[in-house]
């Protein structure tokens, strides 16, 4: 069933994002959920997360990094064309309401998860403080957005300084929790820096919710390709997340997991280029 | 039935079973006696008659045989293939007390296959009642649904299946792998059921992207079918069963039939492909998962389950398969540790078991052997054990009733808890069959019929 890409925006040279017409899916989401997509008839089954979406007006947007084939090829849609499919809202939601004071953590693409996150939060009413990370300025992701949002304070690092404090995300986190002005934390981000803000949460006993990303192929429950062990119990990332206590989730696993077909991503992605480049020719 | 070899059909997915030329089946046709009262329909889940569609092989009329199967059945190329008729029919066929029944399936397989070899419009096309103007909503395009909804459409109702994943099939599409059941069929029998006025939507989760509430309510949908499926896969719960290398069958049969990772990359999706496979089970998806990673070029291939053969709830003829291509069976052995280094799987460690006392189902228990333990050499591990429900749907159904572990309580005509809502297939009785899944889909649309026709 086609969905047709109503925009394409590029955020930085490797990061997207895309605005596709999904009335059904819209009207349903809500913060922290994701949806499974295939670009065409030969395509992989992505999972994604949701960035915005409209009831109303029967759009959902996420937010996607080139990394392999599959997003490479996403990354070429024009608004006008179509992907093959999209389904969802997937996953649990985000618990939002009644947190208290909430940091919300959002590394690279990972921001973009956060987005509605904290969002949703502040309008719950809970007091919002939000600590966006990238590599470099240029890798920041919509912190203009962020800026809009009714909390109290946006934090920006960047790794080389480029914008914002240079450093870690962990670094304002830590500062936050030894202020000890922190009821609830939420990470958002690359599986190794979720890590990290749960070891750091992890001393002050702060609440920390991690949104996980692991590999799917359904996401409806049906392959148990994105299990991960939570707490020493295994875990379905589909149904029983994306959502996890950070100071329970086996990241080393989670990791190793992310990276089963590594191989087999370059082999695609490196075909796709030289086909891509083929064409062009 | 004629076969391929085994050693060149394990190197490739195309079917394994050939199908009957004309002139074999008229024979096998030829040795069936015409009973006055014949057994085998009762032996039929869906009560084809059997009989009669024998009796239109003899006399040649080939498009009059599917019409009486249709008649019961929308899925017969699909169903004389993967229908356990040794368990049903031929179990009931009144020559099978002496000696070899007839073969029945392979009958209706001719007659199937015979059909979809006609151009499309040629097809026969069950005759449907005029439109009642009811609508009803069938969840899960598997067996049950695509059962339910034929029947219903065959009965006048305007039926729309709602389809999680991209492609419609449940199981058939999915689980069941091209060797054995080409998508081609699946797709081609489905398309019969479009052309009967099925409609069908991909791409859409009933308890995600609507509830079934919503459905009855906002929709305005009269009555809904539920054959979901059962869903997640269940994991050997010992340690290591999270490393690289660990699938389930869900996962590495969805990778290779729906995703068609064989043809990686033409296809994008990846599967690992082991050299050394241990398959964890003993029905037709281990079975299944053990000789495709013998076609992705698996080495060797060990089936690994903890009682004898004999207990293995398989089919005779998959389990010859799977032997005949070269898969190794590890009988009494239980798995007790996924070994691993660098977070890939390296071996399984299994303990011997004996059995002894029956239990619960009858089958003789297999107990541990005390301090037997070894470990096979492998770098894949498909645990191949059955599913539990699958709570998305039903987590949002108000006032469905469920068993302990999950399942929708139906009655025998598929009626559940909530009024118009009917249920069937492996989401009501834990996994089973194609063709039991049609049989309660046929059920529950006939109740579904009743149930409009009275209000």
């Amino acid at each position: 069933m086609p969905f047709e890409v109503l925009q394409k925006r590029q955020l930085s040279e490797a990061v997207f994002e895309m605005t596709v017409a999904a009335p059904a899916v819209a009207a349903k989401v809500r913060p922290g959920q994701f949806l499974m997509l295939r670009v065409d008839e030969h395509g992989e089954r992505i999972p994604l997360t949701f960035s915005d979406w409209d009831a109303e007006q029967g759009w959902v947007r996420f937010i996607f990094m080139v990394v392999g084939k599959t997003t490479h090829a996403l990354s070429h849609r024009e608004a006008g064309e179509t992907i093959a499919d999209l389904v969802g809202p997937l996953g649990k939601p985000t618990r939002v309401e009644g947190l208290g004071r909430c940091v919300v953590v959002g590394g690279g693409v990972g921001a973009a998860v956060a987005y509605p996150v904290a969002r949703a939060m502040a309008e719950a009413g809970n007091e919002v403080t939000v600590i966006l990370g990238a590599r470099t300025a240029d890798l920041l992701v919509l912190a203009d957005e962020f800026e809009k949002l009714p909390i109290s304070e946006l934090i920006v690092a960047t790794d080389d300084g480029s914008e914002g404090r240079k450093g870690l995300v962990t670094e304002p986190l830590k500062e936050l929790c030894d202020a000890g002005v922190v009821d609830h934390a939420m990470a958002i981000g690359p599986a190794i820096m979720m890590k990290f803000c749960a070891a750091t949460t992890r001393p002050y006993g702060v609440p920390t919710v991690v949104s996980l990303n692991p590999i799917m192929v359904d996401g409806t429950g049906m392959c148990g390709a994105c299990r991960v062990s939570v707490g020493g119990e295994t875990k379905f990332g589909c149904v029983d997340g994306p959502d996890f206590d950070g100071h329970l989730v086996d990241f080393e696993e989670l990791m190793s997991r992310q990276r089963i077909y590594a191989d087999e991503e370059r082999e695609a992605d490196a075909a796709y280029r030289q086909e891509c480049s083929c064409r062009t020719k | 039935m004629p076969e391929r070899d085994a050693l060149e059909r394990a190197e490739d997915f195309v079917e394994v079973a050939l199908g009957y030329p004309e002139e074999l089946a008229r024979a096998e046709a030829e040795r069936c006696l015409q009973c006055a009262n014949p057994t085998c329909i009762a032996g039929c889940p869906v009560n084809i008659d059997i009989k009669s569609f024998i009796g239109r092989i003899l006399e040649g009329d080939y498009e009059g045989g599917t019409r009486v199967i249709k008649e019961r059945n929308p899925l017969p190329a699909v169903c004389g293939r993967v229908c356990p008729q040794e368990e049903q029919c031929e179990k009931a066929c009144i020559l099978a007390r002496k000696g070899e029944p007839v073969a029945i399936g392979r009958l209706e397989r001719f007659l199937g296959d015979r059909e979809l070899a006609r151009p499309p419009a040629e097809r026969e096309r069950p005759e449907t009642a005029p439109p009642s103007g009811r609508r009803v909503a069938v969840i899960g395009s598997g067996p049950a649904g695509l059962a339910c909804a034929g029947e219903l459409a065959r009965l006048g109702h305007a039926v729309t299946v709602f389809e999680s994943l991209h492609a419609p099939g449940g199981v058939l599409t999915y689980g069941i792998p091209e060797f054995r059941l080409p998508k081609s069929i699946v797709r081609a029998e489905i398309d019969a059921l479009a052309d009967m006025g099925v409609e069908v939507v991909t791409d859409t989760v009933i308890g995600a992207t609507y509830t079934l509430g919503e459905l009855l309510e906002d929709q305005g949908l009269d009555a809904a079918f539920i054959g979901a499926g059962a869903g997640l896969p269940v994991f050997l719960g010992i340690p290591g069963e999270n490393l690289n290398g660990v699938y389930s069958a869900n996962e590495f049969l969805t990778r290779v039939n729906l995703m068609k990772a064989y043809e990686f990359p033409t296809y994008d999706t990846p599967v690992w492909r082991g050299r050394k496979v241990a398959v964890v089970g003993g029905g037709n998806v281990a079975m299944d998962a053990a000789r495709t990673a013998k076609r992705l070029g698996a080495e060797e291939v060990f089936l690994v389950y903890r009682r004898t053969e004999e207990e293995m709830p398989a089919r005779r003829e998959e389990v010859h398969h799977a032997r005949e291509e070269g898969v190794e069976f590890k009988m009494l052995c239980s798995p007790v540790e996924v070994l691993g280094r660098d977070g890939w799987v390296t071996g399984l460690t299994a303990t011997r078991m004996e059995l002894g006392e029956p239990d619960a189902s009858g089958r003789r228990a297999p107990v541990c052997v005390v301090g037997s333990e070894f470990t096979i050499d492998c770098d894949t591990v498909i645990v191949a054990l059955g599913t539990r429900a699958n709570p998305v749907l039903t987590s949002t159904a108000d006032g469905l009733e469920l068993t302990s572990r999950g399942y929708i309580v139906a009655d025998e005509n598929g009626a559940t808890s909530v009024p118009g809502v009917y249920a069937g297939g492996d989401i009501v009785t834990g996994s089973a069959t194609v063709i039991k899944a049609m049989g309660a889909g046929k059920r529950a649309a006939a109740a579904i019929h009743a149930r409009l026709g009275a209000s």
